[in-house]
């Protein structure tokens, strides 16, 4: 096995993780555009949507991609309570308070999912087979192709959303100056219900499809919810293409360290990117200055 | 009214007597994990101590006195361990502890213990809990240096030599790394590739590639799940042939069930309690484990493993050494280390003054992942 065909390896695998981060961080970025929270519970409906979707599957038998509708219909219901009980009777949210109340958020649902289904690992059967695919000299999974595919419609999906619908329009309007918004008639309040319900039902998306790949159990949401941070970061929080880039440049990153240098390095990889980006370049590494997020 | 305080005296009194008539209960201590990253340990061990109790209870206690087992909970940290040792010894008299479920906690409680003088046999598997002895602090998880001897002498008889491990960043994988790295040079073995991943990394198939670009002839990935499970599917994934061993940290149903078919052939050292059933009649062990596993299953629904496997021999050795004469906490420390080929759940344990640790490496036997279930390797 030659170098070029490893590093090949390295750079695929890189981007199938770096795809995984990058539909967590959208779910961050989809928030915080129309809020301006930053949600740490992300993560956890991650765990959530995964956790459900093998409940129904193992409990209930229920057909894989019913099991996978309803775990994104459930998670996204489990998002708007969230909105709804902890974010909306809130009086005066200040950043801080907002932080602490979804971190609190997040070890609450963790609790309740620990209590609910156990402290086990779970694993979904994948869609479509194990058999891997050869690529120029590396392997990829048919499950990656997935991860990829749903990416990929999702931030078409979610860009004509904001281009082109009343309602994506209203969520950028909130995002811009959320008094305006108010002025010229846009319900806020029903709009940031509107923002935890869709990153809730992407967070349940990604959830669900990398369990074949990484499993799922209880407590899987903090990592993939601080990863999902760094791809949004990294992106600027933006929810379109940046805070793709930004998975798949930490997922290639992650590869390469884990693989050249060495693994133990790999999550302090992401974190020295996180705080760089932040001290020096806090708009993210594709934006110039200050331009529109959505 | 006359009558009913009358009835009240009375009954009061019968209790009074009742109770002074019944023998005082032997208290045990416990300290376990049941909640806490290491739950998947403190969990099965609080059940299993919980049952062997009530076990023990039902047919008379030891000696006529019943058992109390007063159980807390670590949660898997050091600090609350030391406190709940302290509150067991001095608010409850307890005669002996088991566990703490983890090494970490155990190197913290032994040190309270052995000041205190009370009897610990600790449930965690590191090898320092015991080297050097200490005459208070025992244990009856089997050390990880005896898994990595048992994978070593199958290598060798393949004539294998060069090997890439691959470790999780943890206690457990830290101390298998240490394990296989000291023994490596007895055996004859080269680690060409001497890897780790951590316990919550979601795909290695970056390090199982510089793996590939080597010249090992096999891979030995030492962690407990989820991580070995994805190791397996990278495995399959990037098409590596190489023979795989696992630690005894993955023998369990559920590696087989998280990894699926990318567990078929993989090789590990387990304790006997995932193959009981296919032991040989003659085996000394043979008769608890099958009564261990389906008093597990019939009380909880669930198989039971070898990590509760380890909580049941320790209190067993205590109900050992308090037959034998055991009452006070340095007479049963006295009869600990005079216990003899006791055939438990973990191996066979002989202690004496120079070994707390008491199995050897007889203790594990090599199986094999086959049609989704477990086979040994002759």
């Amino acid at each position: 096995m030659d170098f070029s065909q490893q590093l090949t390896q390295y750079l695929l695998s890189g981007l199938a993780t770096g795809a995984i981060y990058a539909l967590i961080g959208i779910g961050f970025a989809i928030i915080y555009n129309s809020t301006g929270i930053i949600n740490f519970a992300q993560g956890e409906l991650v765990m959530i949507g995964g956790m459900l979707g093998v409940y129904l599957l193992e409990r209930w038998q229920v057909p894989l991609f019913l099991a996978v509708l309803l775990a994104i219909v459930g998670t996204a219901c489990v998002g708007v309570l969230f909105e709804r009980l902890a974010i909306r009777p809130l009086r005066q949210p200040t950043p801080l308070s907002l932080v602490i109340i979804t971190i609190g958020g997040s070890i609450l649902l963790r609790g309740i999912a620990m209590l609910l289904w156990g402290k086990d690992t779970h694993a979904l059967p994948s869609f479509s087979g194990d058999a891997p695919l050869a690529v120029a000299g590396a392997t990829l999974l048919p499950q990656h192709l997935w991860i990829f595919a749903l990416t990929i419609l999702l931030i078409t999906a979610t860009k004509l959303f904001f281009q082109y619908t009343i309602t994506g329009k209203a969520l950028r309007a909130c995002a811009v100056n959320r008094r305006a918004a108010g002025l010229v008639g846009i319900d806020v309040r029903r709009m940031v219900l509107f923002s935890f319900f869709i990153s809730a039902a992407i967070g349940a998306l990604a959830g669900i499809i990398i369990a074949p790949l990484t499993m799922t159990s209880y407590d899987v949401g903090i990592m993939l919810g601080l990863k999902g941070f760094c791809a949004a970061i990294i992106g600027g929080m933006s929810s379109g293409i940046g805070t793709v880039l930004g998975g798949i440049l930490l997922g290639i990153l992650e590869s390469l360290g884990a693989g050249l240098i060495s693994s133990g390095y790999k999550d302090a990889i992401a974190f020295i990117i996180l705080l760089l980006i932040l001290f020096l370049r806090p708009q993210g590494l594709f934006s110039r200055g200050e331009s529109e997020r959505v | 009214m006359k009558r009913f305080a009358q009835l009240l005296s009375f009954t009061v009194v019968l209790l009074a007597a009742s109770l002074t008539n019944a023998a005082e209960p032997i208290k045990i201590g416990a300290l376990f994990s049941v909640t806490g990253p290491p739950s998947f340990l403190g969990e099965p061990e609080r059940n299993t101590a919980q049952m062997v109790v009530d076990e023990i209870n039902k047919a008379g206690g030891i000696k006529g006195r019943p058992l109390q087992l007063i159980v807390y909970d670590t949660t898997g940290d050091a600090t609350k361990a030391v406190q709940l040792a302290n509150k067991l010894i001095k608010d409850d008299h307890v005669l002996a502890i088991i566990g703490p479920s983890t090494t970490g906690e155990t190197m913290a409680v032994k040190s309270v213990t052995e000041k205190e003088q009370i009897p610990l046999i600790s449930c965690a598997a590191g090898s320092k809990i015991t080297d050097p002895v200490n005459p208070w602090t025992f244990k009856t998880a089997q050390n990880d240096g005896l898994a990595v001897a048992r994978i070593f002498e199958h290598l060798q008889s393949r004539k294998l030599s060069k090997v890439a491990i691959l470790t999780v960043s943890d206690g457990f994988g830290s101390s298998g790394r240490e394990q296989l790295k000291s023994q490596a040079l007895k055996y004859g073995m080269t680690l060409v590739v001497d890897d780790t991943y951590g316990p919550k990394d979601t795909d290695m198939t970056a390090q199982l590639t510089k793996i590939r670009g080597s010249e090992a002839q096999a891979i030995i990935c030492w962690g407990t799940n989820p991580g070995p499970a994805i190791i397996a599917k990278n495995i399959k994934q990037l098409g590596i042939t190489l023979p795989v061993y696992m630690s005894h940290g993955v023998s369990s149903k559920k590696f087989i069930e998280l990894a699926g078919d990318a567990s078929e052939g993989i090789i590990l050292p387990s304790g006997k309690v995932i193959v009981a059933d296919f032991l040989p009649a003659a085996d000394a062990q043979k008769q608890a484990l099958v009564a261990y596993v389906q008093g597990y299953k019939q009380k909880y629904g669930v198989a039971g493993d070898h990590f509760g496997g380890h909580a049941w021999d320790a209190l067993m050795l205590l109900k050992k050494a308090i037959e034998q004469g055991g009452e006070t906490s340095a007479t049963l420390r006295e009869q600990l280390e005079k216990i003899s080929a006791f055939a438990g759940i973990g191996g066979v344990f002989t202690f004496s003054g120079q070994d707390h640790a008491g199995l050897t490496q007889e203790a594990f036997v090599l199986v094999q992942v086959k049609n989704k279930d477990w086979a040994l390797v002759e």
